[in-house]
């Protein structure tokens, strides 16, 4: 490998190829970034701000900077962490989020990247925002007191299910996620179990009926192992009991919440 | 030969708008709550049954404000304690009573105790004894600051454990993975 197309990430030599992304080349190099806007199968929207690293001095997203031959990138320090931590907490408390009762818990990246960046308390007041629940679909319901505005599902819905389902509308604090149909319920659209857009979601919005807590609370995604050593975050949250019983290997402990 | 005997710490507890499950993981320490005797004795707390704080070392605080009395017990443990701890999760975030932040306080008081279906002549209950409820239910460190945050719903005892004998031990309190939960 020529040293023409690597960078360092806190010290460590990432080999990348022409059109990767820094987050891009840490994952395939196996290093974790925290990121929550970010999947791989989906182009970057840049806007949770979880991935900033400092290249070459300068703070950046890595979801959308290209590494330069030779660029020295830092992610995994006690500044940046402050920052992340700092901005998990905001999106905890712009919106209602009650992990004991929340399906997603445990399987929730917001939660694990918490956890990864230890945030003990949500630090700011609590907003307590009023936000709706849409159970008209008979498969899926909404929960929007969780949506963290990633946009991962409208980028689903259009790019992959061809659909545009969702989308965000408003500005500033009052950006919210609004279903494409004029009485603005999901049961209304072409929405579907099928669809790309039911299963990206990395929070606990979009969320399949009848799943609930079939695998109990302390023995999903990351309650087995953290988020950092989860190398696709993505492909760990389950979409429902059938699926996640197939991957998961059987736990005979049940760790308490 | 006199060795000096080390002074006991002294911890408080209290449970506010919390269902004392944080209380109930805390004694799951089991009989490590012995050796953990060795080294501390309880001021106020439901274990001692004192009804009020003196100096303490430790304060630990489950559950989250719902009242004017929740307000007044946490400034006392402020007012008392060195080192004060938010022990689950309605005392790191208000919790399943803050589930109540979305209705109007008056159309809880009235469905449940007048308009609800089998009360008879029901009233709001107005003794001058009854402590007032906040108009929203709030996390603890919205009102007083808090050195310590054990999240979880409850924490695990393991969680409790880790973060007293640290702080016992004068470390920062640290949990790692399987022990920072918030379900
Ligand atoms: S979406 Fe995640 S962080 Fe929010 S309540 Fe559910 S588990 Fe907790
Ligand atoms: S519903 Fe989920 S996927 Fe869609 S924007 Fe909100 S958090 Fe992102
Ligand atoms: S993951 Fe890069 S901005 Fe959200």
């Amino acid at each position: 490998m020529s040293q023409s197309n690597t960078f360092t990430l806190d010290g460590k030599t990432i080999p990348y190829n022409e059109g990767q992304t820094i987050i891009q080349a840490a994952m395939a190099a196996g290093v974790y970034i925290p990121h929550l806007c970010f999947n791989p199968e989906f182009k970057p929207h840049g806007s949770c701000k979880l991935c900033t690293v400092k290249a070459n001095g300068r703070q950046t997203a890595s979801c959308t900077q290209h590494p330069a031959p030779g660029m020295v990138v830092e992610s995994d320090t006690i500044e940046i962490n402050d920052e992340r931590r700092a901005l998990l907490q905001m999106l905890f408390v712009e919106g209602n989020h009650f992990c004991p009762s929340c399906e997603k818990s445990g399987n929730c990246q917001l939660q694990a990247t918490a956890y990864e960046m230890k945030m003990m308390s949500p630090h700011f007041d609590q907003f307590f925002p009023d936000r709706m629940l849409d159970a008209s679909h008979p498969e899926y319901l909404l929960d929007f007191n969780r949506c963290i505005l990633c946009s991962l599902c409208v980028r689903a819905s259009r790019d992959v299910d061809g659909k545009n389902v969702f989308a965000l509308s408003g500005r500033g604090i009052k950006s919210h996620l609004i279903v494409n149909a004029k009485s603005g319920r999901l049961a209304d659209t072409d929405f579907s179990g099928d669809d790309k857009a039911a299963h990206v979601c990395p929070v606990g919005v979009i969320l399949k009926k009848r799943v609930g807590f079939t695998i109990p609370i302390g023995q999903r995604s990351f309650d087995e192992q953290p988020i950092s050593a989860t190398p696709h975050p993505q492909g760990a949250c389950p979409v429902g009991p059938r699926s996640n019983t197939a991957t998961l290997p059987p736990h005979p402990t049940v760790k308490g919440g | 030969m006199n060795t000096p005997v080390k002074a006991k710490l002294k911890v408080a507890t209290t449970s506010l708008a919390g269902c004392f499950g944080c209380h109930m993981s805390f004694l799951d320490i089991d009989e490590r709550l012995l050796d953990l005797l060795q080294l501390v004795e309880f001021d106020r707390s439901p274990l001692t049954d004192i009804k009020h704080c003196g100096p303490c070392d430790i304060g630990i605080i489950e559950g989250g404000l719902c009242n004017a009395e929740n307000v007044h017990v946490l400034r006392e443990f402020r007012a008392n304690c060195k080192i004060l701890i938010a022990l689950g999760a309605c005392a790191i975030n208000g919790g399943l009573p803050a589930q109540r932040n979305h209705l109007p306080l008056t159309t809880i008081l009235e469905e449940v105790y007048h308009a609800q279906h089998g009360l008879v002549d029901g009233f709001i209950p107005n003794d001058p004894e009854l402590p007032l409820p906040l108009d929203k239910v709030h996390p603890i460190h919205e009102v007083v600051k808090i050195d310590y945050f054990i999240p979880g719903c409850p924490p695990s005892s393991d969680a409790i454990w880790k973060v007293l004998t640290d702080l016992l031990a004068g470390k920062e309190p640290e949990l790692g993975h399987g022990l920072i939960h918030y379900d």
